[in-house]
Parts: C-alpha cells; structure tokens; sequence
C-alpha cells in the first residue's frame, strides 16, 4: 500500500512538473500569449514621448553612462500627437536626476537591441513618479541614414562614379548614377551595340 | 507466426508487418485499459517520472553550451542580445524534442523492452492468456499510453530548463541585460514554434513506445533474444526520432 502511495505521489509530481513546464512555454514564451506580471519592483515610474522608437521592446533597458537604471515597462502610441508614448520604470536608488535630462533610443552593438538613453541636466529639481521627460530624441534608422547619405552624395555633383566601382568601362553612361542598380540595367542594354 | 524465412528483405518485410497488426491490437488494447487509468499512471512515472533527473540535466547543459556557443557566433557580428531567441528557437523546435526522445529511447524504451521481453521468457504472458487476461490491455497498451503521455512532459521540462540554462549562461557569465534576453526571445517566439514542439514530442513518443513494446513482445524468449531486442530498440527508435524530426520539420515549413 505504501509502495503506490509513493508511486502515486511521485506521478503527480513529475505530471504537475510537466504541465507547469507546458504552461510556461505556452503562456510566457510567445508573443501571442498571455503575460502573467510578477508584481511590481519598487521604484518610480515616468514616461517620455518620442517621434519614433525603431525597434524598442518593452522589457528593455533604460541606460544613463552605460549603466542600467530602469527598464522599459510600456509602449504606447499617444493618438493626439501621434508620437511614440514610452513608459519608464526606474530603480529607487537613482532618485536625483534631473527633470530636464534627455532621453534618447541607441542601438548595442551595430545589430543589437535598442535602449533608452539618459542623459543628465543640470537642474536641481528630479524626476519622480510620474513625469514626463521632455526633451527626447528619436531611434537612428539606419535605412534613412543610408538614404540620406545617397541621397546627399549624388546631388553633389558628378563625382557619384566612385559609389559604382566594378563597372567603369562605360565611362559616358553614368552622368547621374546615384546607385547601382539602373546603371547596371543601362550598361546591360549598351552591351549588344557594339 | 511461421519460421518460414525467404531471405533478408521478405523477413524485413515480414518484421514491419508483424509491428502493423501489433499496433492494430495495440489500439485495441488501449481503449480496454483506459478502464484502468491505475495501470497507466504507474507507467507514467516508470517512463516520465524515472526519467526525469537525466532530462533535466541534459537539458540544463544542452541549455548552457547553446549559451556559450551563440555568445561566441552572435558576438561576431555584434548581435548577442539575439542569444535569447537562438537559444529558444533551437530548443523548442529542435533540440528539445530529439534530445528528449533519444534520452526516453535509452532510458525508458530499453526498460520497456526488457520488461516485457523478460516477461515473455518466463512465461508470464502466457500464463496470463490462460488467467483469461489480455497481455495486450494489461501490459502492453498502459506502457504505450504511459509513453505517450510522459514524452511531451519530459521534452517540455527538458525546454524550460534548457531556457534557463542559456538564460544563466548568457546573463549571468556574459552580462547580456535579463530584461533585453527576455524580451528578445518573446519576440521571436510564436505560439506555432511551441505547438511544433509539442507535435514533435507526442509523434516521437508514440513511436518509441511502440518500437519498445513491440520488439519486447515478439523477442525470442531467451536471455539472449531480449538482449537483442532490447538493442533493436535503441537503434530503431533513434534513427527513426531523426528520420521523422526531419519529414516533421519540412512539414511545419
């Protein structure tokens, strides 16, 4: 009789061990899935409008000199202004920065995640719960730096020949070459004239 | 069943239909001991619970390297804060299931195989047809239920902590930020990876279970014959765990 009892108790506890195991994959793993929250740390929370956020998450972390000082705890879109609403939670030990600090989205590493960035002011008055850093700047797109950096670098002048290296034998053809693409086409289509 | 043998490839042939009307009578067998539920759960544990220290270390260090192995490539790049989505991707899709099945296949098939085989050498399961006791719904169907329920379990288990494993690696010794691993991986992950998973892990132990039952219940009844059955079982399931985990894999695409 003992013997099933330890049995029975062991069964349930690897069957209750799986199930939970399920449910946290299920649940807590994929985007779709229902997030239960784990109460709430201490510290303060503010909040920070910015044009465009690129690819914040919520959950990422809120940096001031390289060094973790919150994290991102929600991410909303403001109708009125149609800028990016970001909820900040902050840790109770960095409780004197200044209320005209700037925030600002940088990039880990060339791939890596985003972050919020804090950058200190000088008044005396801090941030406490609830307010709003004012001044912020947008997350650097790379695609619209590439963009504007072509964009720059063709209407400069006719000097756009060094961004086509690799095709330089048809010297006449690349007048406004600003990229690659249709000046290949255009070398394509002279090929079968001579 | 005749002794009649005409060459290796009709006796192949032979073996995979003994195994079809095996599974056929399997089934039978399993609808007669759902009403014995008792019998089932003690083959939960014998399978799942027994197995369940050498899941969870395996997929503990399974975890770890796939930590300290995506570190070293991600970093190359600059994109280690993708550890988190690398290290659950392959593990709910990949890792979790086969390395889980290829354990169970060792741990819980071979025990199977034996068990049954040995039964069969001592006669057990002749004198329980005399009992009027079906051997198929008294002992082969509650191993193979037991089977089926205990894999998706162990490879769900063998997840969570292959997670937490990476997890330990990749923010504990690397310092990769919890809040961006985290978030990274609950990007990335969709409720049909976990769903794949689950899938992979049922189909995987419905046919080891079966493989096991199978070959303990047609081994030739000697000391030998269930030692030689008892490695068919290895073989067979391990090979056909990677065999399907590839036809399943296509099929999720």
């Amino acid at each position: 009789m003992r013997a099933t009892r330890s049995l029975e108790i062991g069964t349930g506890l690897f069957v209750i061990l799986g199930l939970a195991a399920l449910i946290f994959l299920t649940t807590q793993l994929p985007s779709s899935g229902l997030k239960l929250s784990f109460g709430k740390t201490p510290g303060y929370d503010v909040t920070a409008e910015f044009d465009n956020i690129g690819d914040l998450k919520v959950g990422a972390p809120v940096r001031m000199a390289g060094v973790r000082i919150g994290d991102v705890t929600a991410i909303g879109l403001d109708s009125d202004s149609f800028r990016a609403d970001v909820h900040l939670h902050l840790y109770p030990q960095f409780n004197q920065i200044p209320e005209d600090s700037y925030a600002s989205i940088e990039t880990e590493g060339l791939l890596g995640g985003q972050y919020v960035g804090i950058s200190p002011g000088g008044l005396t008055t801090y941030l406490k719960n609830g307010s709003q850093i004012l001044q912020t700047q947008s997350a650097i797109v790379l695609e619209n730096l590439i963009n504007k950096f072509f964009a720059n670098f063709s209407s400069g002048s006719s000097s756009g020949s060094s961004g086509s290296s690799g095709n330089g034998n048809n010297g006449n053809g690349n007048s406004n070459g600003n990229n690659g693409k249709p000046q290949n086409q255009g070398a394509k289509s002279q090929e079968p004239h001579p | 069943m005749s002794t009649v043998r005409h060459g290796t490839l009709l006796e192949g042939v032979r073996k995979f239909g003994v195994a079809g009307i095996f599974l056929g009578r399997l089934l039978i067998g399993c609808v007669a001991a759902l009403r014995r539920p008792g019998l089932i759960v003690a083959q939960i544990f014998n399978a799942g619970g027994r197995s369940l220290i050498i899941i969870m270390l395996s997929g503990l260090f399974t975890g770890m390297v796939l930590g300290l192995l995506g570190q070293d490539v991600l970093q190359r790049f600059g994109a280690e804060t993708a550890l988190g989505q690398l290290a659950a991707l392959a593990l709910l899709k990949q890792l979790g299931p086969v390395l889980t099945a290829l354990l169970f296949a060792g741990r819980a098939g071979t025990a199977l195989t034996s068990e049954i085989g040995l039964m069969k050498a001592t006669d057990q399961l002749t004198a329980m047809e005399v009992m009027a006791v079906d051997p198929m719904s008294y002992v082969a169907a509650p191993r193979f239920l037991g089977g089926i329920i205990a894999m998706p379990l162990l490879a769900a288990v063998f997840n969570v902590i292959g997670l937490f494993g990476a997890q330990l690696i990749g923010v504990g010794l690397l310092g990769i930020d919890r809040g961006t691993f985290w978030s990274n991986t609950q990007s990335a992950v969709g409720l049909h990876d976990v769903t794949e998973g689950i899938v992979k892990s049922l189909v995987f132990g419905a046919v080891i279970s079966l493989i096991a039952v199978n070959e303990g219940y047609q081994c030739e009844p000697t000391a030998e014959g269930v030692g030689l059955a008892t490695t068919r079982t290895v073989v067979a399931s391990s090979v056909l765990t990677l065999l399907l985990d590839y036809v399943l894999t296509a099929a999720f695409m």
